[in-house]
């Protein structure tokens, strides 16, 4: 029905459907789920490590992770790409190092120390969140301060540090489209190249709108229930899309309570 | 088993301990009275070293707290040797402070199972033991949420008994809570120091459980000890014109 309408307004939905798993493009999609994967978990640890040292008690620490966050949040993600995979090994200047460094492996690299300045800031609030009073029962329990950290702060800070962690990791897969300007052949950039061939440039950048959508509707759903599961017994959990649709399904209605 | 000696505690410019002498033996039930801001809080909070003395020495049990002596001079102890210290000291705190992320068993077995490094079947089974003796054995897996504030102050007592503390202290358990839920956590702590000996120091204001348990009572006024005695010394013969005028105010 609406294909004439398409036509005629030089749409091919015969060329989306074509190219949708074309290899190139499935090729390019893989690509840009390992880096923004593998990126996020980067993130995710330095902003760990940073988040510990901005909170701890020693003045430079303090310095080291603040200073980190200042330049990686501070300068644009494709510049810092750009001193990784172009500035780097004029400095360096050593065959085997420029070798190893790949596009792809300097994409994830960048990405990541990026990221974390972000996750840092994400943990740290996350952090702060805990009413000072656990740390105290933790203690007075004879924990010392990594071990109450570990065991009662970070714990309960996951639960306001995961919502904002998910937003982050769906900008860092669309984003990672940068990469391509250092030649990366991720998702968009394979996208581009079939489309620079074939001059289908809308049909192509809605396969590409396609496969981001996928991933990111996919990871919402992941994202919900790891919320649900910080609930710690609420009486109220979060609904979420996977429970929300158990609930459709099942004829019931409203928050499920629990016990 | 406690004794306090010449503690003094400043917080910027205000003074709050101004000089506090205390000495406790084994077994003994002290109960600290006073108005708000008096330094209550802050001396059970310094005895386990949560709050650093500015000059003074607190000895637990014969041991320093938070310090080494080394020549006459008492240097801070290494991280490891305070957690140490505080793990004999067991306290319960105004606002419950249980961990929300587990259930009342995980809180209570906490302690034994990251600080002793006691095997999980073990504590476990000792957590059960105690979550019973406070009268709670059909909340184990129950998360403080789901609690009322007395049954979460009673999972609080029972976290803290789990590490078998020398001495416990008690910071104003009932002032968080509804009136109705009073009583079954001051029931848990006579017990305690009926059945158990247990060295107990509580900051209260529940006089009639001062003076039903207390050994002695102590009143705090701006960070010094005003008057102590036997509960009914306090309580009913009060040496003091300002100790006459807080009991007046708590009736």
């Amino acid at each position: 029905m609406l294909e004439p309408l398409l036509l005629a307004l030089d749409f091919r939905t015969d060329v989306v459907r074509r190219f949708l798993f074309d290899d190139v493009i499935v090729e390019g999609a893989w690509v840009t789920i390992q880096v923004a994967v593998l990126a996020q978990i980067i993130g995710i640890s330095l902003g760990l490590g940073f988040a510990l040292m901005l909170v701890s008690r020693s003045r430079p620490l303090n310095v080291i992770a603040g200073f980190y966050v200042w330049f990686f949040r501070g300068t644009p993600v494709l510049l810092q790409l750009l001193i990784l995979y172009i500035g780097l090994p004029q400095m360096v200047d050593d065959q085997t190092f420029t070798n190893e460094l790949t596009a792809f492996r300097a994409a994830i690299i960048a990405f990541g120390i990026n990221e974390g300045a972000y996750m840092t800031e994400i943990v740290r609030a996350g952090i702060l969140s805990v009413e000072s009073g656990q740390m105290d029962a933790a203690k007075s329990l004879g924990m010392r301060q990594m071990q109450a950290m570990r065991r009662i702060v970070l714990p309960q800070a996951s639960r306001v540090v995961v919502p904002p962690t998910g937003n982050e990791f769906i900008a860092m897969l669309k984003n990672s489209s940068i990469a391509f300007t250092i030649g990366l052949v991720e998702l968009t950039g394979a996208a581009r190249l079939i489309y620079s061939v074939n001059f289908r440039y809308l049909e192509l950048l809605v396969v590409a709108a396609l496969w981001y959508l996928a991933f990111t509707t996919v990871f919402s759903i992941l994202q919900g229930e790891v919320e649900r599961r910080l609930a710690f017994g609420d009486r109220e959990r979060p609904t979420t899309f996977i429970s929300r649709t158990i609930e459709l399904l099942s004829g019931k209605r409203g928050t499920e309570m629990v016990k | 088993m406690l004794r306090v000696v010449d503690a003094h505690k400043r917080f910027g410019h205000t003074e709050v301990l101004r000089g506090i002498d205390l000495e406790m033996a084994k077994g003994e039930v002290l109960v600290v009275v006073g108005p708000s801001g008096s330094g209550k809080s802050t001396l059970l909070r310094c005895i386990n070293h949560l709050e650093v003395l500015n000059s003074g020495r607190i000895y637990v049990d014969g041991e320093l707290v938070g310090y080494r002596e080394r020549n006459g001079h008492v240097v801070e102890d290494s991280e490891a040797e305070i957690a140490r210290k505080r793990a004999a000291i067991g306290m319960v705190f105004q606002r419950f402070n249980l961990f929300p992320h587990l259930t009342a068993l995980g809180n209570v077995m906490a302690g034994p199972v990251h600080v002793k490094g006691l095997p999980r079947k073990e504590a476990e089974a000792a957590a059960k033991a105690l979550l019973e003796r406070v009268g709670l054995a059909a909340k184990l897996d129950t998360y403080p949420s789901q609690l009322s504030g007395g049954q979460q102050q009673r999972v609080a007592i029972a976290r803290a008994l789990a590490m078998n503390p020398k001495l416990m202290m008690f910071d104003e358990p009932t002032s968080a809570l509804d009136p109705e839920l009073v009583g079954e956590v001051l029931e848990v702590m006579r017990t305690l120091a009926r059945d158990s000996q247990m060295t107990m120091i509580v900051v209260t204001h529940e006089i009639g459980f001062a003076r039903d348990v207390a050994d002695r009572a102590v009143f705090m006024d701006e960070g010094r000890i005003v008057e102590q005695g036997t509960p009914q010394e306090l309580f009913d013969e009060p040496k003091q014109e300002r100790t006459r005028t807080f009991l007046g105010l708590i009736g």
